[in-house]
């Protein structure tokens, strides 16, 4: 029992150095955006890396839901010819909901683990440490330009995923349920509003902070070699998607 | 001149260092020696500032770095040169601007200036005209000397070396030793080294102080540690499996 109370107060404590590092490192990141010079190629690297190299297994996922949530919702509207309601179902869940967590789990997986995995490595092969005796700061030099990537980026995913959802539900909406494509697009932008776009960005916003704070924080605290690299790596994608899935919630 | 004065460090209740005492003369070539895990890189990390120490001081010309800032410590640092046990050469970038890192993060110097010093110190190190390479395309004695080029490329005044000759073949790990001497005739610098290689350390140290459960047990010049009667540095120098040091463990 003894030994018990012991680990959960190990692990209460280490909950609390977690929050509390991450929390120094968002203040750290922020502060340092403002502090010149801003390594601009570095950012437009971290951009390409991050966000174009994205564009096809985000075009992937959203196209493939936009497909799936037409035809599913098809299933139940059709009892109750409703058919001509799916456009508007895929355009509004696209933009407020799976637009914006969809890209950023997928974001997070592709990108976070590999911010996770490079950053550890630095870590371990004392790259930080050699930073730091060269008198440069890790989170400037390596946060922000991922910092700064990822909150431009991920919107403008979360933007081209919305597009893509959308289309992937038209074909389906259009070529297998035979509803006119006049109307599909008609019923599609009468029902959006430029809020449900913007709900969908803020998300997509505060996804890329988590993110990116996440994937750093676990790089920086990696022990433990190729191992604990593995473990960080791991760690960090669940914990990203633990707080997209409480964030929505 | 390096002041460490009562330094203790403590990892998850091992102490590492305990209340550690050593003076360092600018200009000498010291030689910290002890065996594997009990705390020579710690020191030396304590020393440029990269740990915090539990309690204690270290004095550099007057600056308790225990006490700086950040930002006041990244000003001392750019007087220190470190080589890392593994080079932590950075990854992504040639040898030539991990070599250059320094000059062009914290000097105005022009691109050609830059240049000019990267190949000089190359050549120092015997390494001309690697510029292009990327450190996955070097040995492990180029990619310690590489390392070294770094670490002397700003012109420091503290040189600290982790382990410079460790995994190196014995002819590689002579050609560092001459150089560690060649760069502190030539720059005038005071070279700390920490190694648990007693042919290297009595190839380049003025002195030799001896760590030992936390503490520096003996320091005195190459000679002098040779014919010591301390049985424990004794047993170290001479690599004899039984002696009080295996006996206390």
């Amino acid at each position: 029992m003894r030994e018990w109370i012991n680990n959960l107060g190990i692990k209460a404590l280490n909950f609390f150095i977690y929050i509390g590092g991450t929390f120094n490192l968002t203040v750290g990141t922020v502060f340092q955006v403002f502090v010149r010079p801003l390594r601009k190629k570095e950012c437009f690297i971290q951009m390409y890396k991050i966000g174009v190299m994205s564009f096809p297994i985000v075009f992937m996922v959203a196209f493939f839901t936009g497909m799936v949530l037409a035809l599913q919702s098809a299933y139940q509207l059709t009892k109750m010819n409703a058919q001509m309601y799916i456009s508007s179902l895929v355009a509004l869940s696209m933009l407020r909901e799976l637009g914006p967590v969809l890209t950023a789990l997928v974001i997070a997986g592709r990108v976070g683990a590999s911010i996770t995995a490079e950053l550890g490595t630095m870590k371990v092969s004392e790259q930080i440490d050699a930073l730091r005796t060269l008198a440069a700061n890790p989170v400037k030099y390596l946060v922000v330009p991922r910092f700064l990537a990822l909150c431009i980026m991920l919107p403008l995913l979360t933007v081209y995923a919305d597009f893509v959802g959308i289309i992937g539900g038209y074909v389906i909406g259009v070529y297998k349920l035979l509803i006119g494509s006049t109307i599909y697009w008609k019923m599609t932008f009468d029902t959006l509003a430029f809020k449900d776009l913007f709900t969908g960005l803020f998300k997509s916003f505060i996804f890329a902070i988590i993110i990116c704070i996440v994937s750093c924080y676990e790089g920086f605290i990696t022990e433990g070699g190729a191992e604990g690299v593995g473990k960080a790596t791991t760690r960090s994608v669940v914990i990203s998607f633990l707080f997209h899935i409480s964030i929505e919630e | 001149m390096i002041e460490i004065i009562n330094l203790s460090k403590t990892f998850t209740r091992s102490k590492v260092l305990n209340n550690l005492n050593l003076i360092i003369n600018s200009g000498e070539r010291i030689v910290i020696i002890g065996r594997s895990g009990c705390g020579k890189s710690v020191l030396l990390k304590h020393i440029i500032g990269l740990i915090k120490p539990d309690m204690g001081q270290v004095i550099i010309d007057g600056n308790d770095v225990t006490r700086l800032e950040e930002y006041e410590m990244d000003k001392l640092r750019l007087s220190f040169g470190m080589l890392f046990q593994g080079a932590a050469l950075f990854d992504s970038m040639t040898v030539g601007e991990n070599v250059g890192f320094t000059l062009k993060e914290h000097t105005n110097a022009s691109v050609k200036e830059i240049q000019k010093k990267v190949a000089y110190s190359l050549e120092l190190v015997g390494l001309k005209g690697i510029e292009k390479l990327m450190p996955s395309e070097l040995s492990g004695g180029m990619r310690k000397r590489v390392g070294l080029a770094r670490a002397i490329c700003n012109n420091p005044k503290i040189i600290l070396y982790d382990e410079p000759t460790t995994g190196l073949d014995p002819i590689m790990a002579d050609a560092i030793n001459n150089l560690i001497i060649d760069l502190n005739n030539k720059l005038n610098v005071t070279s700390i080294a920490v190694t648990h290689d007693m042919v290297s350390a009595f190839k380049i140290a003025d002195r030799i102080a001896m760590l030992y459960n936390g503490k520096i047990i003996t320091i005195g010049t190459p000679d002098e540690i040779k014919n010591t009667k301390d049985p424990i540095v004794k047993q170290f120098i001479t690599g004899a499996a039984k002696g009080p040091i295996t006996e206390d463990a």
